[in-house]
């Protein structure tokens, strides 16, 4: 059996806000079919690593190319962010950003609206009603009503984003992303002010997207219990580079990632770092 | 209850009304207590210092009888509004809002049989007029949360549209009409692509300085625009070709003459309120419909989260173009009416003033509810021409109510926002 | 060369009053986030002020001129120090926690106000002015052209400097500055450390107030004539100018108070005076689309 291509490649990424270095010719890949996690203490470069491959911000240097499961392979440090998640990386984020006005059924449309407004065409379709636009709309509504099974929200469908609990936020901002279409689904701490439960349910719920929809998924954590149980890879960041790989079991008994988040050597070094959070 | 056991704290209140009594004095002793006279032979100054005390008294009476009136009247204003929801909550439910749409349609239609003279179908006209632009703006400021503060000049582009082609070209008002709307639409375009990139307040005083370009280059390109003087003899509108007039120009009919009914000029004016109305009520029935279409919905979550929209897949800048352009259109319509219907236009009727009465119904209405903007516009454009003899103090009143009515309802009078699809329990809508 | 050299004066000059007024609307945007948009019509009422002011001291048999203008200087701030604080107080100090469309309506409402209210109290006509400082240097004389700076302009541009100087002095080192600074960037947190923050808001909006009276009273004399309507054009180029040179900072608005009217000054004495506002919002367009915050603003990393 030969491996698949890995569904993200990075290479010599660097980039520099300022005098600050934050991410300093970092190089790693996200396997096809995996659940990639990238840890790391605060101020290692994780976000901003984030906000480089969905095209939020450019680099400076390096090289970031996504497989598509078609056989497509996409640049992504030459991609306006919006091409990027059309193309099928998909992303969360750590501060939650829904359309908190509008419904929980209306996210999850909006979220596929690239489909949808083909299916309109020019919003003529959609305007006239026309049979095949209305059929495109049916569809996209039970995909979002899969999406709320799954996340466990069927019953808010028509509360308003903003008005959901923390939990469910977090949930639908999955939901969200999943109604996109994504070949890698990028969650920027998932897990964050979840309550152990919650937490629980998440693990299940990424596991499932990873093994019956086929889904890469590459997510930043703080809370090692998802970590270590759902990952089937980790890459430790600290001070902007790479320094560890490797299998949960791998990383758990590796010196320097002990001390990148122990702080024993470099305890000073680590608080500024921390300060200077991006 | 609490009116009869506690008492007013009369030194506070007096002491507070003395304070507001004494700035009012600060502010009149400048401007009000001296009055420049400008003549011929130079500059006077009059002296009027007792307006000055009238002032500080007006405003110190005023204060006082405020924070009395609010002291005894506190508990029974509380109880008379709802405590969430706003003013008008019970106006949500959908089958509600809709009956009251119907009803207002109704009430419109039968306006001109209902016993209103031919000077209340004028006004009637003219409110719907700012009732188009309104529904239309709101779907750049409302919809798509972009701030427009240069509205008025796709307003001025239909309305010279219309004057210059039927003027030089003898189109009739049906042909230009889409023409103009499409001119408008380009020019939103043409406008919006360079600068729709800015974060919102840029955005605003960019197309503020937009709107002043436009009015420049009316005033100053006189072979086309006819500079300051504007144009006259702009065609009237025909009723399927039939014309509103008392005599028929050369091969064509007259409307009286056709239905051998004798000329009145309120069949104009009734003609030209219906078609207003017609335009306005297509301008709602699109943006009720375009609501529900993936670009509706990309437009007010644009409003909600830029970035989102980005990680979604989402194009910006297209979706913010469609907005500005489609909200352009609707103004390029409403301008090529407004030019029929006034037979004659100058570049006085599209100063900012415009721009900011219509982004002021908007505001005002509820920041996407098409009930709200009509009653904002009745209020801001109804009430004030009934008090057109009172000329500059009606401006002051106008400006003060906009200050008043914001502090009162700062999110609008209706702030209900009914979601465009249902997936629960209930069903689809 | 000459005529070059004239029109750069005049440039100067006039940039200096759209500095001075910009000043008011980058303090009030970098404390708030709003558009002061009634700020071109507390200039309005400054020149009115001054008019006032000059005409008093005329009938009190006051005649010296430095001595007037100093007075006159005095009467002007103050009293449009107290329309700048009562527009505060009444139209945007309820409306601090509203969405963010509100101040706006609300400061529209307020120019609506202000410039009517000055119509029925002072009239529609122009009001005229006769000169009162004369006389001027000749710099430079090609022949066929003399190059002159008046008294006036030199008397302008040396008190918006005065201004400036004072004014970045006082943000920079008094305990007012340090609150401006700590509510501009966090109002709450502001208020949590001891900053009176309302206080704070109301002497920002006197001081802006001031400068604008200060631009009132030199464009009264400068020109000679004001009305009612003068405000709206002038505050707009005012913001204009704020935001070419970056808003929130206060260097940027006095650079690109003097881009704005210097522009102006080339644009009307080379090509035509029709469309000098149309070249000043072209430009200020381009600096948008390429720099979008200004020129001396601080390109801001967007939070994702």
């Amino acid at each position: 059996m030969t491996t698949p291509k890995p569904v993200l490649t990075v290479e010599h990424l660097t980039i520099r806000f300022g005098g600050l270095l934050a991410i300093d010719d970092l190089s790693f890949e996200a396997r096809t079919g995996d659940i990639t996690a990238l840890i790391g203490p605060n101020g290692a470069g994780k976000t901003t690593a984030f906000n480089c491959i969905t095209g939020f911000y450019k680099p400076d240097t390096g090289r970031m190319s996504f497989h598509h499961p078609s056989g497509e392979t996409h640049l992504l440090e030459r991609m306006d962010g919006f091409r990027i998640a059309r193309a099928g990386v998909v992303r969360s984020f750590q501060n939650i950003r829904l359309f908190p006005a509008m419904s929980v059924a209306e996210n999850l449309m909006v979220a596929q609206h690239v489909a949808l407004q083909r299916a309109s065409i020019f919003s003529i379709a959609g305007f006239l009603r026309l049979p095949s636009y209305l059929k495109a709309e049916r569809e996209a509504h039970d995909k979002a009503r899969y999406w709320l099974a799954q996340t466990g929200l069927e019953n808010d469908a028509d509360t308003l984003a903003g008005s959901l609990p923390y939990g469910s936020q977090r949930r639908l901002e999955i939901a969200r992303a999943m109604c996109a279409d994504p070949s890698l689904l990028c969650l920027d701490e998932p897990a964050a002010g979840l309550n152990p439960s919650e937490s629980l349910a998440l693990n299940a719920l990424l596991k499932k997207i990873r093994d019956e929809h086929k889904i890469s998924i590459l997510l930043i954590e703080h809370d090692m219990s998802v970590v270590m149980q759902i990952s089937d890879r980790i890459h430790v960041l600290e001070q902007g580079r790479l320094i560890a790989s490797g299998t949960p079991d791998e990383i758990r008994a590796n010196p320097d990632v002990i001390r990148a988040y122990l702080g024993v050597e470099d305890h000073d070094e680590l608080a500024m770092v921390s300060g200077g959070q991006v | 209850m609490a009116l009869h056991t506690t008492r007013p704290d009369v030194p506070a209140l007096l002491r507070d009304a003395g304070l507001a009594g004494f700035v009012a004095a600060l502010l009149a002793f400048p401007l009000l207590g001296f009055e420049l006279n400008a003549s011929a032979q130079g500059i006077t100054l009059n002296y009027r210092l007792l307006w000055i005390v009238y002032a500080a008294a007006i405003v110190f009476a005023g204060r006082l009888g405020i924070s009395l009136a609010l002291f005894y009247l506190a508990p029974q204003i509380a109880s008379l509004i709802p405590k969430s929801g706003g003013l008008f909550a019970r106006l949500s439910p959908h089958a509600t809002r809709y009956s009251v749409g119907v009803i207002m349609i109704v009430l419109a239609l039968a306006l001109p049989w209902a016993g209103a003279d031919r000077n209340l179908v004028d006004k009637a006209t003219l409110i719907l007029i700012y009732i188009m632009l309104g529904w239309g703006l709101n779907i750049v400021v409302g919809l798509a949360g972009l701030l427009d503060l240069g509205y008025v000049a796709f307003y001025a582009v239909g309305a010279y549209s219309y004057a210059i082609l039927s003027t030089t070209f003898g189109l009739s008002f049906w042909i230009c009409l889409p023409l103009a709307g499409l001119l408008a639409g380009a020019f939103g375009i043409a406008l919006g692509f360079p600068v729709l990139r800015l974060r919102g307040d840029y955005l605003a005083i960019v197309t503020l300085g937009f709107g002043e370009i436009i009015r420049e280059i009316i005033i100053n390109w006189q072979v086309v625009t006819g500079g300051p003087n504007g144009i006259g003899g702009i065609a009237r509108p025909s009723f399927f070709g039939l014309e509103m007039l008392p005599v028929a120009t050369e091969g064509h009919t007259t409307f009286s003459d056709f239905f051998n009914i004798p000329f009145s000029p309120d069949q104009r004016v009734i003609f030209l309120y219906y078609l207003i109305l017609m335009l306005a009520l297509a301008t709602n029935f699109f943006t009720l419909r375009i609501r529900q279409l993936p670009i509706g919905r990309a437009w007010e979550a644009l409003r909600e989260d830029e970035i989102a929209c980005r990680s979604l897949g989402l194009n910006p800048t297209m979706v913010k173009l469609s907005a500005f352009a489609i909200g352009a259109t609707f103004a390029g319509f409403a301008g090529s009416f407004f030019a029929a219907r006034q037979n004659f236009i100058s570049p006085e009727s599209f100063t900012f003033i415009e721009s900011a009465i219509i982004l002021a119904i908007v505001v005002l209405g509820g920041m996407g509810s098409q009930i709200g903007i009509v009653l904002a516009a009745i209020l801001l454009v109804g009430l004030p021409e009934w008090f057109r003899d009172l000329a500059e103090f009606r401006m002051v009143a106008f400006g003060a109510a906009m200050v008043l009515i914001m502090i009162w309802r700062p999110q609008g009078l209706l702030s209900h926002r009914e979601p465009t699809l249902r997936l629960g329990s209930g069903g689809s809508p | 060369m000459a005529y070059f050299l004239q029109q750069l004066i005049n440039g100067i000059t006039l940039g200096a009053t759209y500095g001075l007024i910009a000043i008011g609307y980058t303090m009030v945007y970098g404390i708030i986030g709003m558009i002061n948009f009634a700020h071109g019509d507390i200039y309005m009422i400054g020149a009115f002020i001054s008019l006032v002011g000059f005409m008093l001291l005329a009938a009190f048999g006051i005649t010296s001129v430095p001595l007037a203008f100093f007075l006159v200087l005095v009467f002007a701030m103050f009293f449009t120090g107290v329309y700048g604080w009562t527009v505060e107080r009444i139209a945007y100090r309820p409306l601090r926690r509203a969405p963010r469309l509100a101040p706006l309506i609300s400061a529209i409402g307020v120019s609506i106000v202000l410039q009517n209210f000055v119509q029925l109290s002072q009239g529609a006509r122009v009001k005229p002015l006769q000169p009162m400082v004369h006389g001027s240097f000749q710099v430079y004389n090609d022949g066929a052209f003399q190059v002159t700076i008046s008294y006036l302009q030199i008397m302008i541009i040396a008190l918006t400097m005065a201004l400036m100087v004072a004014f970045t002095l006082v943000i920079r080192y008094t305990s007012l500055g340090r609150a401006q600074r700590a509510a501009a960037q966090d109002m709450t947190m502001a208020s949590l450390l001891g900053v009176n923050v309302d206080r704070t808001i109301s002497i920002t909006f006197v001081i802006g107030a001031m400068l604008a009276a200060v631009a009132g009273l030199m464009v009264t004399l400068y020109y000679g004539v004001i009305d009612f309507y003068i405000g709206f054009i002038v505050g707009i180029k005012a913001f204009t100018a704020a935001v070419l040179g970056g808003i929130g900072s206060l260097p940027g608005a006095m650079l690109g108070g003097m881009l704005i009217g210097l522009i102006e000054a080339f644009w009307s004495g080379y090509f035509s005076i029709e469309y000098k506002d149309v070249a000043a919002f072209s430009i200020l367009v381009f600096v948008l689309i390429f720099r979008p915050t200004g020129l001396l603003g601080r390109p801001e990393i967007e939070k994702v």
